[in-house]
């Protein structure tokens, strides 16, 4: 009995134990204790939040890059090509250009060939007419002469221009 | 291993204690009072011889442990700190001051060694048999007086424990608040790492489901108190050395206290649908409520009164049954018992380590429950 028989002591001081500790905890730890971890967290909210906006915007640039790369690979491929098809059109027309010239060096070669016998046919016809007057007058001149001497003198003729 | 060996070196410290009779053994070497009421009850011819009370260790040992006494003596309060009895069968106690104010005679206050051995000093004792732990006032015949006894506002056992208890956690809760300022926001470190969980725990995981968002604040300082109060009392209970080993949280005066701070902080922030749902249950015919209202009023006081209960039956049960197990070494006078008792009782503290948690944590809890209950939400205006 005597166990669940509060005694008047034991309340007394209780009561005014707890009340001095609930007095320091209300005034002095409580506030200290409640803004300094409501601050802290906070923070972390703060911070996971901030981490959570970087990790968006790292994928965001990362993403960007990635388009720039695609983009930077389209335009080297562009510009391969575009370098590939310049080079073959220059090589075709080097060579397109060369084939004409080597035709015109040829047609001229010819040209001047064509030239040159004409001038030398013309020659000869020239030395031929002179040749032929001069036997002709030779020959006219010998007829004034005797027939042996008349054919000697032709096959000396005769000789003669077989040495041309 | 390790485990073991601990246990082998508690086995030894008790093989020890039970050697030495120091500690539990307490009453079986009590002091003369008890050996006079039982040497009175058995009526034994040297009873007379013994009244003086000096120098009969020998028979005082030999004396029939009282198994009921013993536990009782450890479980209930006491107006003098023993501390341990030496082998000479000396008892080694601290004083505590004894504070009376008597009808009679007014206010006293002396230290509780003046009434050692059954003295009287001033007029006051110790009483016998059904006033036994508590303080009388005698006449100079030896004879009761009639005014009733004394009021008995004594720094006893308990309430010196209670206090140093209450000058650790203010020391504690000081410092914390202290580091705070200094460290500010910085990860918690020492006392911080040590409190910081109990305290956020009881934050998130007590006051603000069961109180509310907005108004929890105001309610964590009382609810920290009591739980941070309950919980080094009855940790400081568990250890059976001095200072510590008092059975505060296992008295019903303590819990009574506890519970009356919490049916008052419910019952003066009751709000008008706590008194609405007295008063006027809603969804209740009027003609109930003759039976209505005295049932929801006792329902008011029900629900501290079973706080009371609760904390005060279970951290008494569980002295009860760890002294029990320490004292089947005394029945069985038996060294070899020691060690079955000791592995027991280790289990015991145990799970009385738990429980001291555990009541400390149902305690608060229950009190946010209760002080949310009395502040239901608005559902009309």
């Amino acid at each position: 009995m005597d166990l669940i028989t509060p005694g008047i002591g034991l309340i007394f001081w209780t009561t005014l134990v707890f009340l001095i500790l609930l007095l320091v905890l209300t005034k002095y730890a409580w506030p200290a204790i409640h803004s300094a971890i409501s601050v802290r967290n906070d923070n972390i909210r703060k911070a996971l939040e901030a981490a959570d906006k970087a990790r968006e915007e790292m994928k965001k640039l990362q993403a960007d890059n990635e388009k720039i790369m695609a983009e930077a690979r389209k335009e080297r491929d562009a510009l391969i090509k575009e370098a590939r098809e310049i080079k073959e059109a220059l090589i075709a027309e080097a060579r397109e250009k060369a084939s004409e010239e080597a035709k015109n060096m040829i047609g001229e070669a010819r040209k001047f060939i064509q030239a040159e016998k004409e001038s030398a046919i013309n020659e000869m016809k020239k030395q031929m007419a002179i040749l032929s007057v001069d036997i002709a007058e030779k020959l006219i001149r010998m007829k004034m002469g005797d027939d042996t001497a008349q054919k000697d003198l032709l096959n000396k003729l005769i000789d003669e221009i077989d040495l041309n | 291993m390790k485990i073991f060996s601990h246990i082998a070196v508690l086995v030894l410290v008790a093989l020890f204690f039970s050697g030495t009779e120091p500690l539990y053994s307490r009453s079986q070497l009590e002091s003369e009072q008890t050996e006079v009421a039982a040497s009175a009850l058995n009526d034994q011819p040297d009873a007379e011889s013994n009244e003086d009370g000096k120098g009969h260790e020998d028979e005082v040992v030999e004396k029939e442990f009282d198994t009921q006494e013993y536990i009782m003596d450890h479980i209930k309060d006491s107006h003098e700190w023993h501390i341990l009895t030496t082998k000479e069968g000396k008892h080694v106690s601290l004083p505590l001051p004894v504070i009376l104010i008597s009808k009679n005679s007014g206010f006293h206050i002396f230290m509780s060694s003046h009434l050692a051995h059954g003295h009287a000093y001033r007029g006051f004792k110790y009483g016998e048999g059904e006033l036994s732990g508590k303080i009388v006032e005698v006449d100079e015949s030896g004879a009761l007086q009639e005014l009733g006894l004394p009021l008995d506002f004594s720094i006893t056992k308990n309430v010196f424990m209670m206090m140093l208890s209450v000058v650790i956690l203010i020391w504690l809760f000081l410092s914390l608040a202290k580091s705070y300022k200094k460290s500010g926001i910085s990860e918690p470190r020492g006392i911080q790492g040590l409190l910081e969980p109990l305290i956020v725990f009881i934050e998130d995981e007590v006051a603000r489901p069961n109180i509310g968002e907005q108004k929890y604040a105001r309610y964590m300082p009382y609810l920290l108190a009591v739980f941070f109060f309950i919980l080094i009392n009855n940790l400081m209970g568990l250890i059976p050395f001095f200072p510590f080993g008092a059975n505060v949280t296992g008295n019903i005066a303590v819990t009574m206290v506890l519970a009356l701070f919490t049916l008052l902080i419910t019952t003066f922030s009751g709000n008008r649908g706590y008194w609405q749902h007295i008063f006027n249950t809603p969804g209740v015919p009027v003609w109930l409520s003759p039976i209505m209202i005295p049932v929801e009023i006792i329902g008011m006081f029900t629900k501290p009164f079973a706080l009371m209960m609760r904390l005060f039956a279970n951290i008494t049960a569980g002295h009860i049954v760890v002294l029990s197990l320490i004292a089947m070494i005394f029945i069985f006078k038996s060294l070899v018992m020691a060690i079955p008792s000791v592995l027991m009782v280790l289990f015991m503290d145990l799970i009385e380590l738990l429980v001291a948690f555990l009541q400390a944590y149902i305690f608060t809890l229950l009190s946010a429950l209760f002080i949310g209950l009395a502040m239901p939400e608005h559902h009309h205006d």
